[in-house]
């Protein structure tokens, strides 16, 4: 059983995604019952994976039993058992979040959820460049699927921007892949790191070449900055639960340029070392105060949140190009917070658009429960602007402390401003919404309003739910940073990969 | 051989692009389809382009790389291309219901004011 842990994440899913087809037509009841027991195996699995991974071991699972360089290989290491892990944390929350009633606004929306969870997860754990498109390909397959279901109008105009941007950029993935596939003769990720040192001189342009049509895919992926336009409009218009979930498909491609980059052009690749980093952190830097500037001019609170998704991912790409072990680790950490603190403002988001009819803040508008989604989005705004005392302060402190002395400069200078434009943006969309209402408006919130439903009060477990993840982090942020420091260690060393990779045998078959 | 594929690859990115600049959702899918086939001719040459050698082992031809065609591109193309196919699926439906909602076919959902144009 444990030798097969690694696949089972992927598998899992799967599996439950298949059954939910079967019984869509029996009742939401008993498609919510199997949804809940294929998310409780997931996190079960999840936990041991993780748990299997602190021992510090790099784990290669052979699928099929097929040796390494014929078949395809899924890789464990800290940094996938924690993305496999956050990814469910942050399931767990939307599937409760969408049990209040949106799973029956979209069919198949339980079976597309497993699907898009099963994608994500392979795209963490898998040890292939060609095995990490077809993943790509799976959650993106489901995430237009959960996207478009039951849409019209302007959700299918931003959805098919979302859709012709992602498929365009697959297709650039693809021919990052034939012509690495040409020079390096394959496509397994600790073999082409083994591979790049001892490539021959005349075909290192096109190495160059194809490296960065696919540093080009993933920031596509992970909205940097000439990248990112569609980002906003696409999130703001989806239900929900699927933005929350959605958020996690940036740290996917923030995630790909971190394994990629950091196996294949590692100290180990000679005079290639370091390819791309050099461009990503002047590109973080500038898609953080875009980022900024774009809260501030955001008119609506979802636009708000689609932006500060924006602004996570630069700091993210900022914490991952700066070279050493400890940014990458305070990256970690930032990552699993600004996933959960993300997807908590969509979640509020909706509970404010149900209470006041629009997130607009430039109209006055009275709300009923102002208290309760007030304080709400005050905790949120606290963690989301990086204040003291929760865990975004501790994830932005962790890197300013880690930038080394000759980047202090521009990063601590980007991560600050853009901080600043946040607080302001924040303080002046929750102001507009909760406080600065004027008498006669606020005295409308006192008429009897409708009663409470019971879906009410799911969402707001789910925000609860997401909030507690924040204060959990910043509780156990010792615990946890050590874990993102071993595991930003363990990235800093590629020839243990590709040692773990070639001493990977079949167990069954003559090699 | 050589020249023969890589122009036609060149030309089919070409057109590809071009098509994908443009405003309109069906010339936008075209162009898609365009770059995939692009695409998927190099994904097929990165295994290199060789006559006279066999495609699957046989009596007599020693198993090694040198006597056969690579056969690890031609999967590669085979997924790429259902993937690709697929894609454009979506992309047309997605394309008639934006038609059918939005009454235009303009990317953007609305006709441009003509002094735009």
């Amino acid at each position: 059983m444990s030798a097969h842990l690694p696949v089972l994440p992927i598998a899992w899913p799967l599996a439950i995604g298949a059954i939910l087809l079967l019984v869509e037509r029996r009742g939401i009841a008993l498609q919510r019952g199997v949804a809940w027991i294929g998310l409780a195996g997931l996190l079960a699995l999840s936990v041991a994976l993780l748990r299997q991974a602190d021992a510090g071991e790099i784990g290669v699972y052979l699928l099929g039993d097929w040796p390494a360089r014929m078949g395809i290989s899924l890789l464990v290491d800290r940094l996938s058992a924690w993305m496999v892990l956050v990814t469910t944390l942050l399931a767990v929350a939307c599937l409760l979040h969408a049990g209040s009633g949106w799973d029956r606004r979209a069919p198949h929306f339980h079976a597309l959820f497993q699907f898009q969870l099963m994608g994500l997860n392979g795209a963490f754990l898998t040890g292939d460049l060609f095995n990490l498109f077809v993943f790509f390909e799976i959650l993106l397959a489901a995430s237009y699927g959960l996207l478009l279901s039951g849409a019209r109008g302007g959700r299918i105009r931003t959805g098919f921007h979302y859709l012709m941007f992602n498929v365009a950029a697959s297709t650039l993935f693809l021919i990052a892949l034939g012509l690495l596939y040409g020079i390096l003769g394959t496509l397994n990720l600790a073999e082409m790191a083994a591979r790049v040192s001892r490539i021959a001189p005349q075909d290192r342009v096109l190495l160059q070449a194809a490296a960065g049509l696919l540093l080009v895919v993933f920031c596509a992926k992970g909205a940097l900055l000439p990248l990112y336009l569609w980002l906003p409009a696409t999130y703001g218009r989806a239900q929900p639960a699927v933005a929350a979930l959605f958020v996690l498909m940036t740290k996917v491609g923030v995630y790909a340029v971190l394994r990629v980059f950091s196996l294949l052009f590692g100290t180990h690749a000679g005079e290639l070392a370091g390819m791309g980093v050099s461009w990503l952190l002047p590109a973080g830097i500038a898609t953080l105060l875009m980022a900024g500037l774009g809260t501030l001019a955001a008119v609506r609170l979802r636009i708000l949140a689609g932006y500060l998704v924006l602004a996570s991912a630069g700091t993210l790409f900022i914490a991952f190009a700066l070279p050493g072990a400890r940014t990458t680790a305070a990256g970690i950490y930032y990552l699993a917070h600004s996933a959960f603190a993300g997807a908590a403002l969509f979640l509020i988001v909706a509970l404010v658009r149900r209470q006041r009819s629009t997130d607009r803040t430039n109209v006055v508008l009275p709300m009923r429960d102002r208290w309760l989604s007030g304080s709400l989005y005050f905790i949120v705004a606290i963690a989301l602007i990086g204040l003291p005392p929760l865990s975004g302060f501790v994830g932005k402190f962790a890197l300013l402390d880690a930038t080394a002395q000759a980047q202090v400069g521009w990063v601590w200078g980007a991560i600050l401003l853009s901080s600043f434009f946040i607080l302001v943006a924040m303080g002046r969309a929750g102001s507009r919404l909760f406080w600065l209402l004027p008498e006669a408006v606020a005295q409308q919130d006192a008429r009897p309003a409708r009663p409470p439903q019971r879906v009410y009060r799911r969402e707001l477990a789910a925000i609860v739910l997401l909030l507690g993840y924040g204060f959990a982090m910043t509780i156990a942020a010792g615990p946890l940073l050590r874990y993102a420091q071993a595991a930003g260690a363990q990235l800093v060393e590629p020839a243990n990969y590709i040692h773990a990779m070639r001493a990977a045998t079949p167990r069954l078959r003559e090699p | 051989m050589d020249v023969a594929l890589a122009s036609a690859i060149g030309v089919l990115t070409a057109a590809g692009v071009y098509l994908l600049l443009r405003s309109r959702s069906f010339d936008l899918i075209l162009g898609l389809t365009l770059l995939s086939y692009a695409t998927n001719l190099l994904i097929f040459a990165s295994g290199r382009l060789r006559t006279e050698v066999v495609p699957v082992l046989r009596d007599g031809v020693a198993p090694t790389l040198a006597h056969h065609a690579d056969p690890l591109p031609q999967a590669l193309v085979l997924t790429a291309i259902v993937i690709s196919f697929a894609m454009t699926a979506v992309a047309v439906t997605l394309a008639m219901r934006g038609r059918h909602d939005n009454r235009v076919d303009h990317v953007d959902g609305n006709e441009p004011a003509e002094r735009d144009r």
